[in-house]
């Protein structure tokens, strides 16, 4: 029987910020989709517990700072060469304009942002990702659905679905793939330890037709987008939102 | 004042890391490099940047047009170096 299109079977993909949330919850996935799979994360502990949660063998896990430029060429040496590469590493802080420091805008660009451009550089450099390949951001519905205090994160997003189309365009010769997932909110831990309220997030899941997501609603997308169910696609920008932004 | 300057031997092995689907083996000095099969604006682009990157020489895309083999190139790169 051939395998379903569907497969990450015999695929090997990275994916980064995989200590949690989105990453941990995508790498999970992909392992149980077949996919060989490499992670990363700063918290070597968290990370630890995900690998231990992925099935089947021959996985890697590799800590690592990407807000460090000298980490990030590290991190690209060692990696095998590569049928997809998901960039989950993501951090969020929440200021009204009026107080954004140069520090914030900096830390967030510096995580959210640069550290993607550079290892993807640094990979095609090292011809690293393999034809066929596929790269799979994960951006935020926050690049075109504002919310208050969220500027700094939606602008870094926002470059990052910009530069996810010029990618797709200069990849498209060797058949590589880059496309963007632009998830709502899933309650996950990066949320979970920032400034919400209990009673924000109530109001928050008002807003949503099909309430809020979970880490795997998302991580399907991902699968999907690495898949070759979906090789026709590139430069997508694709919303996993539970109707959030349908209004 | 530039007495690193790579060889024209490097410059061609520079030149092929660029390429994706041409055999490195037919590439020489003599190369028509605007008529290699997978000649193209981002390929171009490529090394351009390549040789900014390498020789901190920034060539323009008349530059380019005016270049037919690889050796031409490579001239062209030492002229504006020095």
């Amino acid at each position: 029987m051939n395998e379903s299109p569907f497969s990450l079977k015999n695929k090997t993909v990275f994916i980064t910020g995989a200590s949690s949330g989105l990453g941990a919850g995508a790498a999970i996935e992909c392992s149980k989709a077949g996919a060989k799979l490499v992670i990363s994360g700063r918290s070597e502990e968290r990370l630890g517990k995900v690998y231990g949660c992925l099935e089947g063998e021959g996985h890697e896990r590799y800590i690592a700072d990407l807000t460090s430029r000298s980490s990030i060429d590290d991190l690209a040496d060692l990696l095998p060469p590569l049928d997809g590469l998901v960039l989950c590493a993501g951090i969020t802080k929440t200021i009204p304009v009026k107080f954004i420091s140069d520090e914030a805008v900096d830390e967030i660009f510096r995580t959210n942002t640069f550290s993607s451009m550079q290892l993807i550089k640094k990979l095609l450099k090292q011809k690293k990702l393999k034809r066929g390949g596929s790269i799979v951001f994960i951006s935020s519905i926050s690049t075109s659905y504002a919310d208050k205090g969220n500027s700094i994160y939606a602008a870094s997003k926002g470059a990052i679905n910009s530069f996810s189309r010029v990618l797709a365009l200069e990849m498209a010769t060797k058949n590589i793939t880059s496309n963007c997932i632009q998830p709502g909110f899933v309650p996950t831990s990066m949320l979970e330890k920032g400034s919400i309220t209990e009673d924000q997030l109530e109001a928050e899941k008002k807003k949503y037709p099909l309430g809020f997501g979970d880490v795997t609603d998302i991580a399907y997308g991902v699968i999907y987008l690495l898949s070759d169910a979906s090789k026709w696609i590139t430069g997508s920008i694709f919303t996993i939102d539970g109707g959030v932004t349908l209004r | 004042m530039n007495n690193t300057m790579k060889t024209l031997e490097e410059f061609l092995e520079l030149f092929c890391d660029e390429l994706d689907h041409t055999d490195a083996s037919k590439i020489t000095s003599s190369t028509d490099f605007k008529n290699i099969g997978e000649w193209d604006s981002l390929l171009a682009l490529s090394i351009i940047s390549m040789i900014d990157e390498e020789f901190e020489v920034l060539l323009t895309g008349n530059d380019m047009l005016n270049s037919t083999s690889l050796s031409d190139l490579y001239e062209l790169i030492q002229t504006k170096s020095s």
